[in-house]
């Protein structure tokens, strides 16, 4: 068992770092204070082929493994967590669900623009009444010729309003099993911005990664051409089951960033402030806090790597997603709370990146299935 | 057409500069970069390679560890990495490795070299002109816009207030600012595939027309006699008076120094 990175990936997280100190960080403050989303970072990003970092490059990806991956979403994520959101939600959830499940056809149409960063993608599982409950959706599709007609809503939205092409699930049966229940069949659509008929609600104000475009998606009786379904029909919930689990990997390395941004910061600040007479850093409790720290950082960054390399050699790779998510999430609000704590007076103030960081964090312990839903998929598989 | 870079892997003196007990810098214990103007010459050799399919071979001359360089530079875009590494050519000075660079380059075809104006390690904006005499070919030092015109370069050399715009006849070569560009990141695929491709190795033997008197420490005309750190000054001494007692001051400090 060998815990040293090749190389190859020593140089990518030299890149991704680079990219991030230089082009996101000094936008981050900004970015979280005006809730604009970073266009020009985005276009910058594409440019440097971060965003088909996975997919292959016959596809216009780069060809990289999952872990590269992962590294740059948490390199981003360590000075600006929308960015990373942004990178994390546009890879693991469009492109990766249209590689995997898509028709040739389709992954030349839409993943090699999306792996080459011309256009920016997003995916809508989430409704109002279909939260962690993903069977509770009510926005249907139904055939009518040649075209598929979609009618609901999704909310909190990823990229909503900014993204070119979305990954949609949407009830294409009702079927009653052998115990005579009804059971929703759902089926992923891809859709395209412009399309008669899909139109965007209001954008959500919220609590942290405030850059990243978060939208309502209607669609009224919106007609996508047959061939735009995705995988096979009533096949959907477990095309987005495996989308999630992959999603999983991306939100966990963005929980990493944060918590290494915070901790980061946090050693930064305790050198340079005094009381007392001395910098801070040199009282016991401000080492033992930042030894805790660090060490769940560590063991947080372990389960992220460790779950995407399952992804890279394994089929299944569930619960390895689900345990990097939940602790790194978990260790993610924890360790900026601490950091603002170690801030003191200044950690509440929005000048000092620990603030956003521990409003950016809370995020990471709900969407692609709450801490609560990464401990059913993980006992559950204890029980089995 | 095609393009040789030379590039120099430099200390990142962002990571602290570290000395040997004899003096001179401890390379190995430093973190590295490539030198950036070198990085701004190889990113305009990137771009005849986008504008004109010019073909980009990047030379180094260093230890085995200097590999990482020529690594980053495929990542870039570069076609080709070579490695000049061999004991007998340690402890260069500029003139030494003008010799060993002109001596690799002999080998290849090129209608382009590009050099940066100066190594952040050294600062001497030697070796690349040197190159250019020991090869016989036109130098244009200090690019601050590069253009190819048929078989001529048109490049704007940089002056304090001003620039000239000077056309050479290729081959020749040409050193660049850090100014002239912003160089591109690697990406994500290209640093696997630059891990992936062979990066070729070349010894004294494979020197063309060099004098072993030339070369290494022993070719080297400079001798350095120590290498330090900046010196932190103190905080200093004010004082507070009027103009004339404040010259006699001065001048007092400086006679008791023996400036005067």
């Amino acid at each position: 068992m060998d815990f040293m990175l090749t190389k190859q990936h020593e140089m990518a997280r030299t890149l991704f770092k680079e990219f991030a100190e230089k082009e996101v960080k000094p936008l981050a403050q900004e970015v979280d204070e005006t809730e604009v989303f970073p266009r020009g970072t985005v276009e910058k990003m594409a440019k440097a082929g971060f965003l088909g970092i996975p997919v292959p490059k016959e596809y216009g990806g780069q060809g990289c493994d999952p872990l590269t991956y992962a590294m740059c979403v948490e390199e981003l994520s360590k000075v600006c967590g929308t960015t990373g959101v942004i990178v994390s939600a546009h890879t693991s959830l469009c492109c990766d669900p249209i590689m995997t499940y898509g028709t040739e056809e389709q992954k030349q149409k839409y993943l090699v623009p999306l792996a080459k960063g011309e256009k920016l993608g997003a995916f809508g599982l989430t409704e109002p009444g279909a939260g962690t409950d993903a069977q509770g959706q009510q926005t249907k599709a139904v055939l009518d010729g040649d075209e598929w007609v979609l009618n609901g809503s999704k909310i909190f939205i990823t990229n909503g309003k900014e993204a070119d092409v979305y990954v949609i699930f949407a009830v294409t049966n009702v079927v009653t099993d052998a115990k005579g229940r009804s059971k929703k069949m759902i089926s992923a659509f891809i859709v395209e911005k412009g399309t008669p008929g899909f139109t965007f609600g209001t954008k959500e104000k919220k609590m942290g990664i405030r850059g990243s475009s978060t939208y309502e998606l209607i669609f009224t009786d919106c007609r996508i051409p047959k061939e735009n379904l995705l995988g096979q029909e009533g096949k959907g919930f477990g095309i987005a089951m495996h989308t999630l689990d992959g999603g999983r990997i991306g939100i966990a390395a963005q929980a990493l960033g944060l918590a290494e941004g915070a901790l980061d910061r946090t050693i930064e600040y305790v050198k340079e402030r005094k009381q007392f007479g001395r910098a801070i850093g040199a009282f016991q409790n401000t080492q033992f806090q930042l030894a805790d720290m660090a060490t769940k950082v560590q063991a947080a960054q372990l389960l992220v790597y460790k779950a995407a390399m399952a992804k890279a050699t394994q089929k299944v790779y569930s619960i390895e997603a689900a345990q990097a998510k939940l602790y790194a999430a978990e260790v993610a609000m924890e360790v900026t709370t601490k950091a603002v704590q170690l801030h003191g007076g200044y950690g509440y103030i929005r000048e000092y990146d620990v603030e956003r960081m521990m409003r950016d964090a809370k995020i990471t312990e709900i969407y692609e299935g709450t801490s609560e839903v990464q401990r059913m998929v993980i006992s559950s598989a204890l029980l089995k | 057409m095609k393009v040789v870079v030379c590039v120099k892997q430099v200390p990142d003196t962002k990571g602290g500069v570290k000395f040997n007990p004899d003096g001179t810098l401890d390379r190995g214990a430093m973190l590295t970069i490539m030198n950036p103007d070198d990085k701004a010459g190889l990113e305009a050799a990137l771009r005849l390679k986008d504008q004109y399919g010019a073909e980009v071979t990047v030379v180094t001359m260093g230890l085995p560890k200097a590999e990482e360089v020529l690594r980053e530079a495929m990542a870039m875009g570069a076609d080709k990495g070579i490695l000049v590494t061999d004991r007998v050519l340690g402890g260069a000075d500029t003139w030494a490795t003008s010799q060993t660079i002109a001596g690799a380059i002999r080998n290849l075809e090129y209608d382009l070299i590009i050099t940066g104006r100066q190594a952040i390690d050294g600062d001497t904006a030697q070796v690349g002109p040197q190159i250019s005499e020991h090869l016989g070919i036109p130098v244009i030092s200090y690019a601050q816009k590069i253009e190819i015109e048929d078989d001529h370069v048109i490049v704007e050399r940089q002056y304090d207030d001003r620039y000239h715009v000077l056309k050479a006849k290729m081959p020749c070569l040409i050193t660049a600012l850090a100014e002239l560009n912003e160089p591109r990141y690697m990406t994500p695929g290209g640093i696997f595939d630059a891990y992936n491709a062979e990066i070729t190795v070349w010894g004294r033997d494979k020197l063309v027309d060099v004098e072993d008197s030339n070369l290494g420490l022993k070719g080297s005309p400079t001798q350095i006699a120590k290498a330090s750190d900046k010196v932190r000054k103190g905080a200093g001494e004010k004082v507070t008076l009027d103009p004339a007692a404040s010259v006699d001051y001065i001048v007092d400090k400086l006679k008791v120094k023996h400036v005067i």
